[in-house]
């Protein structure tokens, strides 16, 4: 060894900096290379596709709409459905409708989160708890949330209350979902290597397990939003009453009344754009950056 | 309550054993009512030393770590260690993914209680120690697996106990890599007084790193032979000494193999 040299066998050993060197060499041939394409390849490679498929989209419609299948009412154009948008955004009834949507779906999801979360820890951690509700909060995942309105209609009545009752149950059983499936599948080897390191209890829960969930109690959150948002649509459709403000469900419902297909179509859009353009700003890049960091998502 | 939280509250300079850094008696463990995995281990490994376990599928190799780390409690028999806690290394490198390594190696300090610019420091000089001095940011995908076993060694090294406990660390490197290893754990057990308990099935490795080998037969695990191998150091796995000792221990391994031919 290097404190004490053996003089009779110079070479059974490697000197100290033939090793370090020797270190040194294998680490720069084995370290996994990662090729990561810049920001705009990445940007331009993720948006011509849809950009073609709504241009498909459009393409074919109009091509329906030619061919005279259904009155112009019940199948207005492109172009009619793209005036009424843009009449509805200047005068600024879609706005308002969005900004009211987004603004009830953003707050019943925040609570979602907050009920959620401890109870997705519970269920996942405690044996009796997962037993007792575990197959219920699965099944309750599977119940379309619109089933709820009555229910909440008669126990809150026509309000905000019954709008926000429906978007939580539709949500937290998503949310709780993502945390117990989580806990499912941290590697035993982390938990073991966090005992061994001396984390017991509530650091082995903030050291090890809380970021070993990470990445499922983010795509659970992921669900969980489009749970809030559609329960939001269903509730919206239904519990219409004059004091309630405009959101794009009541939009939505008022085009029916009113039979105005364009502006049908245009509130759908509305629904449309607001839940993609969530997705694309918050949580696509949020779940690509912690995946990344773990090495789960090279070349991507 | 496991058995190593009595363990860690004793005194450390309890007098009872000095100079033992693990001692075993008459172990014996059998998961609820299976067959029994340990049978009767009795082994004392002394402060400094470097002992071998070498054995067969089945003997029970793994549990024997468990037990010695206080992952686990023995059916019967003691497990004591005087000097207080072990340190544990995995076959896969046990990284934790979401933290570089650097934070890795830290986690270890923290969980130690030290403060967070004595654990930068630390870490940096475990990192230096081996060899790792610029790769604190990497992320564990980003390090080959010599790297991360290096990394591993580095954390397990942080945590200070009085034994290092190794479950075939090295068995899933390819074997330029491995050889490599073998050279920088030997550099560091000196450099550092390691006590360390090496579990293989490699029986060149054992006889290239160890002082002692002790293989065990196997369903269930006793021990059968014990080495002492008188081999200087510093050696290399390639060298005839070597050779010609794990020929005759391999050829053990095979009769206590053999044994288990004939009985079902």
């Amino acid at each position: 060894m290097t404190t004490t040299p053996s003089q009779q066998r110079p070479r059974a050993e490697l000197p100290q900096d033939d090793l370090a060197s020797l270190e040194a060499g294998l680490d720069a041939l084995e370290a996994p290379v990662e090729a990561r394409p810049s920001p705009l390849t990445r940007a331009v490679s993720s948006a011509w596709p849809p950009v073609v498929a709504v241009a498909l989209m459009l393409g074919v419609w109009e091509l329906v709409f030619r061919t005279g299948w259904k009155p112009s009412y019940a199948l207005p154009s492109p172009a009619d459905v793209g005036l009424v948008l843009v009449e509805q955004l200047r005068d600024g009834t879609l706005l308002d409708a969005i900004v009211v949507s987004i603004t009830r779906g953003g707050l019943g999801f925040a609570v979602a989160v907050l009920i959620g979360t401890p109870l997705g820890l519970l269920v996942g951690r405690v044996g009796a708890v997962r037993r007792g509700i575990g197959p219920i909060l699965s099944g309750l995942q599977s119940l379309p949330s619109v089933a709820w309105v009555p229910a909440a209609i008669i126990f809150f009545g026509l309000g905000e209350g019954a709008i926000y009752a429906v978007v939580l149950l539709g949500a937290v059983p998503s949310i709780a979902n993502g945390m117990v499936s989580g806990i499912d599948q941290v590697p035993p080897l982390f938990l073991r290597v966090g005992r061994v390191l001396g984390a017991r209890g509530l650091s082995a829960a903030r050291f090890v397990l809380l970021p070993a969930v990470l990445p499922a109690y983010l795509a659970g959150l992921r669900q969980g939003w489009a749970f809030s948002w559609r329960s939001l649509m269903a509730a919206e459709l239904i519990v219409s009453s004059p004091e309630l403000g405009l959101g794009l469900g009541q939009l939505l419902d008022q085009g029916r009344l009113l039979n105005d297909m364009s502006l049908v179509f245009a509130g759908i859009l509305g629904i449309l754009v607001v839940g993609i353009a969530v997705e694309l700003c918050l949580f696509a890049p949020l779940e690509r950056r912690v995946l990344r960091r773990r090495g789960l998502l090279v070349g991507r | 309550m496991t058995l190593l939280d009595t363990l860690s509250r004793r005194p450390a300079a309890a007098p009872a054993d000095p100079g033992v850094a693990v001692r075993l008696a008459g172990v014996t463990k059998r998961f609820g009512d299976g067959p029994v995995v340990l049978d009767d281990i009795s082994l004392t490994v002394d402060d400094g030393e470097f002992v071998c376990l070498l054995g067969a599928s089945g003997c029970g190799k793994s549990t024997l770590l468990n037990l010695a780390a206080g992952l686990d409690v023995p059916t019967a028999g003691t497990v004591t260690l005087p000097g207080g806690r072990a340190a544990l290394m995995f076959q896969e490198s046990a990284l934790l993914p979401w933290l570089t390594a650097s934070q890795n190696v830290e986690l270890a300090l923290r969980l130690r209680g030290l403060g967070r610019r004595e654990r930068r420091d630390r870490a940096a000089e475990l990192l230096e120690l081996v060899r790792l001095k610029d790769a604190g940011g990497k992320r564990v995908h980003e390090l080959s697996g010599g790297m991360r076993q290096r990394v591993a060694m580095a954390r397990a090294l942080a945590q200070e106990a009085s034994v290092l406990l190794m479950d075939e660390p090295f068995a899933a490197l390819d074997a330029i890599t491995r050889d490599v290893l073998h050279e920088e754990l030997a550099r560091l057990r000196t450099s550092q007084a390691l006590t360390v308990v090496f579990v293989t099935h490699n029986v060149r490795e054992a006889v290239r790193l160890g002082d002692r080998v002790v293989l065990l037969s196997s369903r269930p695990g006793r021990i059968a032979r014990e080495y002492d191998i008188a081999i200087d150091t510093p050696r290399r796995i390639e060298s005839p000494d070597v050779a010609r000792l794990s020929v005759q221990i391999t050829d053990d391994l095979r009769a206590e193999i053999r044994r288990h031919g004939g009985q079902t």
